[in-house]
């Protein structure tokens, strides 16, 4: 029972219930992309994976520990979460908010440790951000910015890293950019990625493993292969497309019809 | 955030100078001057003969004591409420503290004639604390807890609510009108007869509370959900920093009345001089708050003779041009 797993989740704000019934396991070590259209529990979920929102029924496991049951911090330190629309501080430079990752290892009057500069240095080393690192986050490009992020969430140090919509408002070459690093860190560092995209084609790209929702349940998973199916992209998005293998790497590739 | 910077080290160095000057200017500048030598005789060989040193002593030392206090609590709770709000114009007025208070006071005229200081300063914290604890009630009661937006309403509210019954009161008695219109502007005149010794203590706690709960109030300025991942308890941490903003801004206002206008341009120069990180501005604006109004309240000491302009006069008089100037220099509030 190791990795996140998701046990018949319910999910709702107040009575409404958006995600109903949801078993999930992610596989630990490999990166998996949740696809489906807007509006249909994506970010409820992943909040749910995240601890942020308590389900209504159901559980969510961390290595078989419901992760309600475990202490904020201790959470923090194993799972971190990139939610959609982070704030970055007026006037912040790119490394100060990357330490800011380092607060669930940080005492209450603790300095700056050894570990954690140790910590900074190397996400930002991942991210291609060292030479950025004075620089206000402000002064940076949305590509470089969503890297920041990220580099935020590797300080965390922690083996599983949720992203929401990492990607969405960054151009073609951007989103590329910010997937490939994603998918760098995940075989260079073993680290277990689970984030949401839009982009169908990218995302049987780069992940391993695909999650297909739609309205609030799971309608498919699996590789992309077995996932991108013109009958489950009709389900899903009601979108009627042509599936051919990508010329450049074989995996799936959609073409609305 | 990666704990001191040197460059932010030597920033508040130089602001603690800055500030040790303006001490002493406070503790000679006034209707009967002190030279520097005068003054550092009577603080440490006390001559009770002499009225220079009687002046020094039991004047000028409660008051630069009180404008330490309250500048140095003022400062630091406009950095816990710009914080907490993610509202760059947030102050410490909008929790409601100052309209608690200053409804305290006039109801102390009102009912009892209460006009003398120290009685005055003792109606303002009660007022004042329970103020913001009704903010904090209003703002966050119900499902979704204490957000920024309901916070800065209920304070809104509270403090409209107040006001209007203050007005009210003002109106039917004029007795009341008098002790409030002095009252209400501010000043460190009185410090001798005000709580001095319990205040520092209070704002001592609140100030202690709000270094603690730095770190997490960094991660609160990412967002809500950004924080919660990175371990904060943000329930907590509002509930920690309104307790924070309520001693810091009671004992600032039971000892100096309400000050305007400081709480809100300490933070925005100490974020220019040390960048975003709510520790280090926490520690500038706990030296910038102090420098300010000691500095107004000397030049409201010698504006006018042979009367003195109240130190919350002074303060908006002059910090306000000199805010514009250095926002205008240094781009505050700018995207950097
Ligand atoms: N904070 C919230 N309060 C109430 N309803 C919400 C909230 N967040 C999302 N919802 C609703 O829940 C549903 C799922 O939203 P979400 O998980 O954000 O979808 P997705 O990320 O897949 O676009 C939507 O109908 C949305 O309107
Ligand atoms: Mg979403």
């Amino acid at each position: 029972m190791t990795g996140l797993r998701a046990e018949n989740l319910t999910l709702a704000y107040d009575r409404r219930i958006v995600v109903e019934g949801l078993t999930l396991a992610l596989p630990a070590g490999r990166v998996t992309a949740i696809l489906g259209p807007n509006g249909c529990g994506k970010s409820t979920l992943l909040k749910a994976l995240a601890r942020l929102i308590r389900p209504q029924a159901g559980r969510v496991t961390l290595d078989g520990e419901d992760i309600h049951a475990l202490p904020t911090r201790a959470v923090a330190r194993r799972l971190g979460l990139l939610p959609q629309a982070p704030i970055a501080p007026e006037g912040i430079t790119v490394g100060d908010l990357v330490a800011r990752g380092r607060a669930p290892w940080r005492g209450l009057l603790a300095g700056w440790s050894a570990a954690d500069e140790a910590a900074r240095a190397a996400a930002l080393a991942a991210t291609g951000l060292t030479d950025l690192a004075a620089r206000p986050v402000a002064d940076l490009s949305g590509g470089q910015r969503q890297r920041v992020w990220i580099a935020l969430a590797l300080a965390q140090q922690t083996e599983h890293l949720l992203l929401d919509e990492p990607t969405t408002w960054l151009d073609l070459p951007h989103q590329i950019e910010v997937l490939a690093l994603l998918r760098r860190l995940n075989r260079e560092q073993g680290r277990s990625i689970v984030t949401v995209l839009h982009d169908l084609s990218l995302a049987a790209r780069f992940a391993d493993h695909l999650v297909l929702m739609a309205a609030g349940r799971v309608l498919a998973e699996g590789t992309p292969e077995e996932v991108l199916t013109p009958g489950a992209l009709e389900d899903a998005f009601g979108l009627r497309a042509l599936v051919i293998a990508d010329p450049v790497t074989g995996t799936p590739l959609v073409v609305p019809a | 955030m990666t704990g001191l910077h040197a460059r932010t080290a030597l920033t508040l160095a130089a602001l603690a100078a800055a500030l040790a000057g303006a001490a002493l200017l406070a503790l000679m500048v006034g209707t009967r001057p002190l030279a520097p030598a005068q003054a550092w005789a009577a603080l440490v060989q006390p001559d009770a003969a002499d009225p220079a040193h009687v002046v020094l002593r039991q004047l000028r030392l409660p008051r630069l004591a009180a404008g330490l206090v309250a500048g140095a609590a003022l400062g630091m709770a406009g950095v816990l409420m710009q914080a907490v709000t993610r509202n760059p114009l947030a102050e410490p007025g909008l929790l409601g503290v100052n309209a608690g208070a200053s409804f305290a006071v006039v109801l102390g005229a009102f009912l009892f004639g209460v006009n003398d200081s120290a009685a005055l300063s003792a109606l303002a914290f009660p007022g004042a604390a329970l103020a913001a604890a009704a903010v904090f009630v209003l703002g966050g009661a119900g499902r979704g807890g204490a957000g920024p937006v309901r916070l800065t309403l209920a304070g809104a509210a509270l403090t409209a609510l107040l006001m209007s019954l203050v007005g009210a009161l003002v109106l039917v008695r004029t007795e009341a009108l008098e002790v409030w219109r002095f009252w209400v502007v501010g000043s460190l005149a009185d410090a001798g007869s005000r709580p001095l010794a319990m205040m520092a203590m209070v704002a001592l706690a609140g100030g202690l509370l709000a270094l603690a709960l730095g770190a997490a109030l960094d991660a609160l300025a990412l967002g809500e959900e950004a924080a919660r991942s990175l371990g904060a308890r943000t329930g907590w941490v509002r509930a920690g920093t309104l307790a924070a903003v309520t001693a810091l801004c009671g004992a600032a206002v039971s000892l100096a009345g309400p000050v305007a206008f400081l709480g809100l341009m300490a933070p925005h120069l100490a974020r220019a001089l040390v960048g975003p990180g709510v520790r280090p501005m926490l520690l500038a604006a706990g030296l910038i708050g102090p420098l300010v109004l000691l500095l107004a309240d000397v030049a409201g000491r010698v504006a006018l003779p042979p009367g003195e302009v109240r130190v919350g006069v002074m303060t908006a008089l002059l910090g306000g041009p000199v805010f514009i100037l250095v926002a205008r220099r240094m781009r505050l509030g700018a995207p950097a």
